[in-house]
């Protein structure tokens, strides 16, 4: 697999899977993908639910669910090293310090019963960052995600606090550590559409300050555009398509992607009928032998039905890549 | 707050005179309004039973007796004990030691050994160490505690002669009524806590505080831990009623001379005004345990406080 | 591939339990159903020729009597059996007793709120206060005083969660729904509320039987329940407790026979829990 060796690229991911071993058999969340990001992108991985977004993140946070979770194959390489390979306890080290994550809903993402003074400290205090006051820290935690009265606030339970405003905790914890890369699923998928924005321009500003990798998580695609420079498309545990957000949005390749831009309703179009991709994804209990959206194509060959389409590079230039044969 | 936990106390006050007066009329009704056969050596004559008669007030209607004794309790006389003639709460306090002795210990090690072997169990899902603790907790409480005791007098007290079978003294004297008494309680907090437990570390909560770089140890005991003390305590009050009755029984196959044996006997004996307070007694620790438990609700769960 | 070989020989000793447990029970109810023909002789039937005699295996003891005698001549194994009948008898009594009112306190409390709901918890709290064990001295002992206490005493536990789960239900759209579409409360709280906590009801009746087991057992044996010659396991024990020394038998098969019934029906209890349970955990 060889990749458009670009500089300060500081997360490999290699033919990761990652599978689940049920009573029933067991389930390919991830079967077999491979990305990377540079210093400092905000890349989105979009797919609906099911596709395997959330346990890839979970897989590079090496927090798969135990016991019926297991990364069976892969490497994830973190500027160059391979996180599969290390202990338990260098990977704590990393989590929260030099990779964070941040969850979609946060009013369950916090410890409703302890204090957020105590909750952010945490994250200091376990990466031995305790040099400086620790209230200091957390106060300033607070004030760089611009929650009002910090200092007074801090006292508080996560109840007291809004939605929104527990969000911005949250990713005030992730970033607190400037972490490299911060892994963002579904961060405003459980807010109100006014704070989603708010949110949205916070993270960008983050990334602008701190110069952090996102990896932004979602269903949306309005998200992606807002601020992801690159986009790519998980379906069925496996992805379909990488492009920059123009690119995509322009001259999307795989089936999938055409359908889930057709899906957005356009404001001012007058429709009769919303469009939906017709058929439901695949079990991924036994998933199928070729392209795993071929139930589903309109435009399926013979060949779709056989074997699974190689990546291949639409365009060097933008690394437009796509897993078709409708392209090959 | 303080108004919520005023007006509990208050309706715990009620309760009692409630409970008090269920058992004086039950006490008269059930059994028989007049105990003094009972309670006179076979040669008395009428006239010594009429005088007892006077003496415990059973003369007079059922209704004037009520009176009098509600007069009496709530200025502390709780009558005399028929048959010893000492005051009745007298007799019953100077008694009670024994039984917190053993009901506080045997809750003790029910709950902390439970809470201990149902976290592990939690943490280590589904290893060798929890699917052997999770059979033996469901056999655990399919053994009756009466069953329990017997065997263990049979064991150490018969056949090994290590322990002694009854009566109050040194640890050799706890060890069997303990741990008999505590079995099944041990058994259902290992569920109750391995099961909150489970629910608990699979909230987003736990996955964010591992997400931080929180040591795991550490995220079972600040984090796990305390949101899953509250199930727990609730357990606990609601089992309480059931820990008295265990109690009963236990002193009464022990001998231990505690408030458990004393009601029983007194309950065959028809010593009605030690019945009377012993259940007054009991009452008002259940009470005051349902009150402690939404104490400790608030304490530990600031949002109840917030309300 | 070693892993997938290990789970599922995890997965087959795991599914074993629930088995044991049916088995159990399925024995006992059989045992309730079937005793007076399958019992070899009466549970009042006394033989003084054959007293105290141990079981079949140890020296002294014949196959007409399996499990010994005891000392009135016996039969331990047909007395266990036909046991089975006393046991579940009073347990399903109470339990249907304080089972029904405590549904119903439960279903008014947690749906109506308001002051039926504070009047109905203080009488729980009242209730609670008052242990069965005394009540039942103090009414004079007998099997049927049992039922009447413990079948008026234990409502307060199922009215508790009947309530639990009616304030969680109360807020659910379909019931804002019936009450649009006019349905009248009684209605509402019988025709929708109740299938929905039935599932809840069905694991906490499973369970219960097994407590109400130990605790008639318990009560007899303290001489508080049951009466001689009615071959309840918990009183056979108590009879026997005087011999423990010279002949176990009378005291280790009934203690056994509690165990067993009691295991299986918390088994079974357990089991249907995790089938109800819509929380469905990928192992």
């Amino acid at each position: 697999m060889t990749e458009h060796i670009k500089k300060d690229i500081i997360l490999q991911v290699q033919g990761l899977k990652t599978h689940f071993f049920t009573k029933r058999g067991v389930v390919k969340a991830v079967d077999g993908i491979d990305f990377s990001m540079g210093k400092g992108e905000i890349v989105g991985l979009v797919g609906e639910s099911g596709s395997g977004k959330s346990i890839t993140s979970l897989s590079i946070m090496r927090l798969v669910p135990k016991p019926a979770g297991e990364i069976v194959d892969g490497k994830i390489l973190f500027y160059n090293e391979n996180l599969l390979e290390k202990s338990a306890e260098e990977m704590r080290q990393i989590r929260g310090n030099r990779i964070s994550m941040i969850l979609q809903d946060p009013m369950v993402s916090l410890n409703q019963i302890l204090r957020v003074e105590y909750q952010i400290g945490e994250v200091f205090r376990f990466h031995k960052k305790t040099n400086g006051s620790l209230r200091e820290k957390c106060i300033n935690v607070l004030r760089k995600v611009k929650v009002p009265s910090p200092e007074l606030r801090m006292r508080d339970y996560p109840f007291q606090f809004s939605g929104g405003m527990c969000q911005r905790v949250v990713i005030g914890m992730g970033i607190a550590n400037s972490p490299k890369l911060l892994i963002a699923d579904e961060p405003t998928t459980a807010l109100d559409v006014t704070i989603q924005s708010q949110i949205l321009q916070l993270m960008k500003r983050v990334q602008q300050e701190t110069g952090t990798a996102i990896l932004m998580i979602t269903h949306d695609l309005a998200t992606v555009a807002q601020i992801c420079s690159r986009v790519m498309v998980m379906y069925a545990g496996r992805i379909v398509e990488k492009a920059p957000v123009h690119t995509f949005y322009k001259i999307p390749a795989h089936p999938y992607s055409c359908g889930l831009i057709k899906s957005v309703p356009v404001l001012g179009k007058k429709i009769d009928r919303l469009f939906s991709i017709e058929g439901q994804p695949p079990s991924l209990l036994n998933p199928p032998e070729g392209c795993r959206f071929v139930s589903r194509c309109n435009q399926a060959k013979e060949i779709c039905h056989r074997e699974y389409p190689p990546e291949i590079t639409l365009d060097e230039n933008t690394n437009h890549r796509v897993s078709c044969w409708l392209h090959t | 707050m303080q108004r919520y936990f005023l007006k509990r106390i208050f309706i715990g006050i009620m309760t009692m005179l409630v409970v008090i007066t269920i058992v004086f009329f039950l006490t008269r009704v059930a059994g028989p309004a007049d105990p003094t056969a009972i309670l006179l050596p076979p040669d008395a004559t009428p006239e010594d039973q009429a005088r007892l008669r006077v003496k415990f007030g059973l003369d007079k209607p059922v209704m004037e007796q009520y009176f009098i004794y509600m007069k009496n309790a709530l200025q502390g006389d709780f009558g005399e004990s028929f048959r010893f003639g000492e005051p009745a709460l007298e007799l019953v306090l100077e008694r009670l030691p024994a039984t917190i002795q053993l009901a506080s210990l045997a809750l003790l090690l029910g709950l902390s050994c439970g809470l201990f072997v149902g976290i592990i169990s939690a943490v280590l899902r589904d290893t060798v160490f929890d699917r052997v603790g999770r059979v033996l907790a469901l056999i655990g409480m399919a053994v009756p505690q009466f069953a329990l005791a017997l065997f263990l007098t049979l064991t150490f007290g018969v056949m090994l002669e290590w322990l002694p079978i009854s009566g109050r003294g040194g640890i050799e004297h706890l060890i069997m009524p303990v741990v008999s008494m505590s079995m099944v309680g041990l058994a259902a907090y290992t569920r109750l806590s391995r099961s909150t437990m489970i629910e608990v570390l699979n909230s987003d909560y736990i996955m964010m505080a591992r997400i931080k770089g929180v040591p795991y140890y550490r995220v079972v005991l600040v984090h796990a831990l305390k949101n899953s003390c509250i199930p727990v305590i609730t357990f606990i009050g609601m089992t309480f009623p059931a820990l008295i009755t265990g109690n009963v029984v236990i002193e009464t196959i022990f001998s231990w001379p505690g408030i458990g044996n004393l009601v029983m006997t007194s309950i065959f004996a028809r010593d009605y005004p030690v019945v009377q307070v012993i259940v007054l007694l009991l009452s008002f620790m259940v009470i005051s345990i349902n009150l402690l438990v939404d104490i400790a609700y608030a304490y530990i769960d600031p949002r109840i406080r917030f309300e | 591939m070693f892993l997938d070989k290990k789970k599922k020989k995890q997965r087959k000793i795991k599914n074993r339990i629930p088995f044991i447990g049916l088995t159990f029970v399925t024995g006992f109810l059989f045992l309730v159903i079937f005793g007076n023909w399958v019992a070899p002789y009466d549970y009042e039937y006394w033989d003084m020729a054959s007293m105290m005699m141990p079981p079949a295996w140890e020296e002294g003891g014949s196959i007409s009597h399996v499990l010994g005698t005891d000392a009135l001549g016996r039969d331990v194994f047909s007395r266990l059996i036909h046991g089975s009948r006393f046991s579940l008898l009073i347990a399903v009594a109470c339990i249907a007793c304080y089972g029904t009112i405590g549904v119903i306190m439960g279903l008014l409390s947690g749906f109506m709120g308001g002051i039926t709901d504070m009047v109905i918890m203080r009488l729980c709290d009242l209730w609670m206060s008052m242990p069965a064990i005394i009540l039942v001295s103090l009414m004079g002992p007998s099997a049927l005083t049992v039922i009447v206490v413990v079948g008026i005493a234990g409502w307060p536990g199922y009215a508790r969660i009947v309530r639990g789960e009616c304030l969680s239900i109360k807020q659910n759209d379909f019931i804002r729904l019936a009450r649009v579409a006019g349905c009248s409360n009684l209605r509402i709280m019988f025709s929708h509320v109740f299938p929905n906590i039935a599932n809840t009801l069905i694991v906490l009746v499973t369970l219960n039987i097994g407590q109400m087991i130990i605790l008639t057992a318990t009560l007899s044996f303290l001489g508080l329940g049951t009466q001689p010659p009615s071959p309840d396991w918990g009183l056979m024990m108590n009879e026997g407790r005087r011999y423990i020394n010279s002949a176990w038998w009378l005291v280790v098969f009934p203690g056994v026979a509690i165990l067993m019934a009691v295991l299986g029906f918390n088994i079974v209890g357990d089991w249907l829990r995790e089938i109800f349970d819509p929380k469905q955990k990928l192992r």
